[in-house]
C-alpha cells in the first residue's frame, strides 16, 4: 500500500444516518486529578467516527483574574507564569507590556534586548515540545519528546541560571527586568543556539519523511483560513491555515522592527502543516536570536520611573499583546488609580484555539481526536486560569 | 520509495543510541541522587532568614517591618512585633519579629519578598530536599527554622552576598561617621558646657556593633 493509499484508507463504519443507530459516548482526555491538565471530551461516536464533541474544562480553575484584582500589580506577576507554564517569560512579556502601556513606562534598549532573547529561546522550547506531545499522541512514545527535552533542558538551564528558576521565571518587571545577566550569560547563549539548528535537523530527519506521520495526519483536522479567522484562532494554528498574522510583524511590540525574520505560512491548514510551522518559526526563532545576540547594547537594565513597592498607575486602562508561542496571549487592564487592577483580563490563546476543536473533530475517526487534540497544542493552565 | 523516511528516522534514533557509548554529551541525565549536576549559583527555592554573627536570633537583621508580609502574592508569611527592642547591625535600637512564620508549601518561590526587603534580611535558600511525613507542622516554618548565618549565605549565592556585604558596609561606615561627627558636636558643646555647671549628659548613639 502506497502513502497516498494509506492516507486515504479508513475502516468501514456505520451509516450515520441508518434509523435505530445507538450513538455510543465516550469520556475521553487526560481527565484523573493528579494529572498536570485536567480536560474532558465527551465524545459521541458512530462507530469509529466522531458525531458530536463536547469539550469540558475548568477543572483547573485557580481563579486567576479574581485574585490580580485584589492583589497589587506586582503580586499577579508570579500568578503570570502559571499560566502557560511552558512559556513563563512570554507571560511575563505580556503582562509587563500591558502595565508599561497603563503606567507610561518606557523599557531601556537592554531591557528589550534581553526580553526578545528569552522569549525567543521560549517558543524554541516550547515549539520542541509541542512536537514532542504532539508525537507521543500519535504513538511515539518517548523517542521524539526525550529528543525535544534534552534540548528543553538546555534552555531551561539557561533560564534558571538568569532568573533562579526554570519553569517559573518570575523575571520581567513593569520598566524592564528583574536582574542583571549573570556573567558569561551570553556566550553561552550563543553556543546553545548555534546547537539549535543541529536539533532541528536531527528532529526533521527524524519525522518530517515518515510514512506513518504523513499518513497520520495529512488531510486530517483540516482548519479552513475563514473558520480559524471568525474563531479568533491566532498563532501557529492560524498560520498553518495560511493566513498571515503574526503580531511581531503587525504589532512591532519591543523590538522586533529591527530584526529580519520570515512568517512560516502553511497550505492545507492539516495537523502535518501545523507540525511543519512549528518547526519552521522554531528555525526563524533561531535567525532572531542570532542576530539579537550580536548587538546586546550596555546599559540600565530597568526604567528608573519604575518602583516596586507603592506602585500605583493612574486612572486608564490598556491592553497589552505580545505574539506568544501558542498565539496571542493579551492582557486588559483597567485601572481606577488605586495599588490593585479594577480589572484585569486575560485573553488565553489556548482557550481560543480549542473553541474550534468540535469543528476539526466532527466526522474524523476517534483515534483521529487525540492527535487533534495534541495539535492544537494547548496548555490547561491556561485554558483554566 | 515506501518506508525511506521511517528508515531514516531509525537511523537517527541508532546514531543517538550508538552515541551514547561513546559520547558523554550525548548521555544528558544524571543519577539521582548518587550523582548530581552543579549547583546553579542563581536558583531560588524558599526563603530564609539572614543572621550576622554567631547567634541567630540576636543577629538577626530581620525588623519586623512586615512589608514582606503584605507584599507576598499567596500570604504565606506571619510575622508577630515583638514589645521590646534589639540593637540592628548598626547599632540602632530596632523591634524584632517575635514570631516569623512561613508555611512553605504555599510559599511558590517568587522571591517578592526578597526584592521588597529593604534591610537584606530575607533571601532564597536552595535546599529542595524537603520532603517530610508532616503535612502541617512540618512545612511550616519558624524563625529559628528560617534563621541561617551570612556565612550560608556566602555559600549559596557568592556574588549577591558579595554585593549585599557591600552595601550594608557602606551604609555601616555612613551611621558611623555620622554618629561620630554628632558625638564631636555634643563633646564640643560639653566642653563649652562645662564651664556652666549641672549641664545635661550629651547622648550619642551606641558606637558598638553587636554580632557583627
Amino acid at each position: 500500500m502506497s502513502a497516498t493509499e494509506l492516507k486515504i484508507f479508513r475502516p468501514p463504519v456505520m451509516d450515520v444516518t441508518e434509523e435505530g443507530d445507538e450513538l455510543l459516548e465516550v469520556a475521553m482526555g487526560p481527565h484523573h486529578p493528579s494529572t498536570h491538565g485536567v480536560f474532558r471530551m465527551d465524545v459521541a461516536l458512530d462507530g469509529e467516527r466522531v458525531v458530536k464533541l463536547k469539550p469540558v474544562f475548568g477543572y483547573l480553575h485557580r481563579n486567576h483574574e479574581k485574585i490580580a484584582e485584589k492583589a497589587s500589580y506586582l503580586a499577579s506577576m508570579p500568578y503570570t507564569d502559571r499560566l502557560d507554564y511552558f512559556c513563563s517569560l512570554t507571560n511575563n512579556w505580556a503582562y509587563a507590556l500591558a502595565v508599561e502601556k497603563l503606567a507610561g513606562l518606557e523599557v531601556p534598549e537592554r531591557a528589550e534586548y534581553i526580553r526578545v532573547i528569552t522569549a525567543e529561546l521560549t517558543r524554541i522550547q516550547n515549539h520542541a515540545s509541542a512536537i514532542g506531545f504532539l508525537m507521543q499522541e500519535m504513538g511515539a512514545s518517548g523517542t521524539p519528546l526525550m529528543y525535544a527535552f534534552r534540548e528543553r533542558e538546555k534552555i531551561l538551564d539557561l533560564f534558571e541560571e538568569l532568573t533562579g528558576s526554570r519553569m517559573m521565571c518570575n523575571y520581567m518587571r513593569f520598566g524592564g527586568c528583574r536582574v542583571e545577566l549573570p556573567k558569561g550569560w551570553l556566550e553561552k547563549v550563543k553556543t546553545i543556539v548555534e546547537g539549535l539548528p543541529e536539533f532541528l535537523d536531527e528532529v526533521e530527519a527524524l519525522l518530517t519523511g515518515n510514512e506513518i506521520l504523513m499518513a497520520r495526519t495529512q488531510g486530517v483536522g483540516v482548519l479552513k483560513p475563514d473558520l480559524a479567522i471568525n474563531a479568533g484562532v491566532t498563532g501557529p494554528m492560524l498560520r498553518a491555515a495560511g493566513v498571515n498574522y503574526d503580531i511581531r510583524k503587525i504589532d512591532h511590540y519591543g523590538i522586533y522592527d529591527r530584526f529580519k525574520f520570515r512568517v512560516p505560512l502553511g497550505d492545507h491548514g492539516d495537523i502535518y502543516d501545523r507540525y511543519m510551522i512549528r518547526v519552521l518559526e522554531a528555525r526563524e526563532s533561531i535567525e532572531i536570536l542570532k542576530q539579537a545576540l550580536q548587538d546586546v547594547p550596555a546599559g540600565p537594565i530597568m526604567d528608573p520611573k519604575s518602583k516596586i513597592r507603592g506602585f500605583r498607575p493612574k486612572v486608564g486602562e490598556a491592553y497589552g499583546r505580545i505574539e506568544a508561542p501558542k498565539g496571542e496571549l493579551g492582557f486588559y487592564l483597567i485601572s481606577d488609580g488605586s495599588a490593585n487592577p479594577y480589572r484585569y483580563r486575560v485573553r488565553p490563546p489556548s482557550l481560543i484555539n480549542l473553541t474550534i476543536l468540535e469543528d476539526l473533530c466532527l466526522g474524523q475517526n476517534v483515534a483521529d481526536v487525540v492527535l487533534i487534540f495534541g495539535s492544537v497544542d494547548i496548555v490547561l493552565g491556561e485554558v483554566d486560569r | 520509495m515506501l518506508g525511506e523516511g521511517i528508515l531514516k528516522g531509525l537511523g537517527e534514533t541508532a546514531k543517538n543510541f550508538a552515541g551514547s557509548f561513546v559520547s558523554k554529551e550525548r548521555l544528558t541525565t544524571v543519577q539521582y541522587p548518587e550523582e548530581r549536576i552543579a549547583p546553579i549559583e542563581n536558583t531560588r527555592d524558599f526563603p530564609f532568614l539572614v543572621y550576622d554573627g554567631t547567634d541567630p536570633m540576636a543577629g538577626l537583621r530581620c525588623v519586623a517591618c512586615q512589608i514582606c508580609e503584605k507584599e507576598c502574592p499567596p500570604k504565606c508569611i506571619y510575622i508577630v512585633k515583638s514589645t521590646d527592642k534589639k540593637p540592628d547591625f548598626v547599632g540602632k535600637m530596632q523591634i524584632y519579629p517575635a514570631r516569623f512564620d512561613i508555611d512553605i508549601s504555599v510559599c511558590m518561590s517568587c522571591q517578592i519578598c526578597v526584592e521588597v526587603c529593604p534591610f537584606e534580611a530575607i533571601k532564597m535558600d536552595t535546599e529542595f530536599e524537603l520532603s517530610t511525613t508532616d503535612r502541617f507542622g512540618g512545612l511550616l516554618f519558624d524563625r529559628e527554622h528560617l534563621s541561617k548565618s551570612n556565612e550560608h549565605y556566602h555559600k549559596i549565592h557568592p556574588t549577591d552576598a558579595a554585593e549585599v556585604d557591600h552595601r550594608l558596609a557602606e551604609e555601616k561606615a555612613k551611621v558611623k561617621a555620622k554618629a561620630k561627627a554628632a558625638a564631636e558636636v555634643a563633646a564640643a558643646k560639653a566642653a563649652a558646657a562645662a564651664a556652666a555647671p549641672a549641664a545635661p549628659a550629651p547622648k550619642t548613639a551606641p558606637d558598638k556593633e553587636p554580632g557583627a
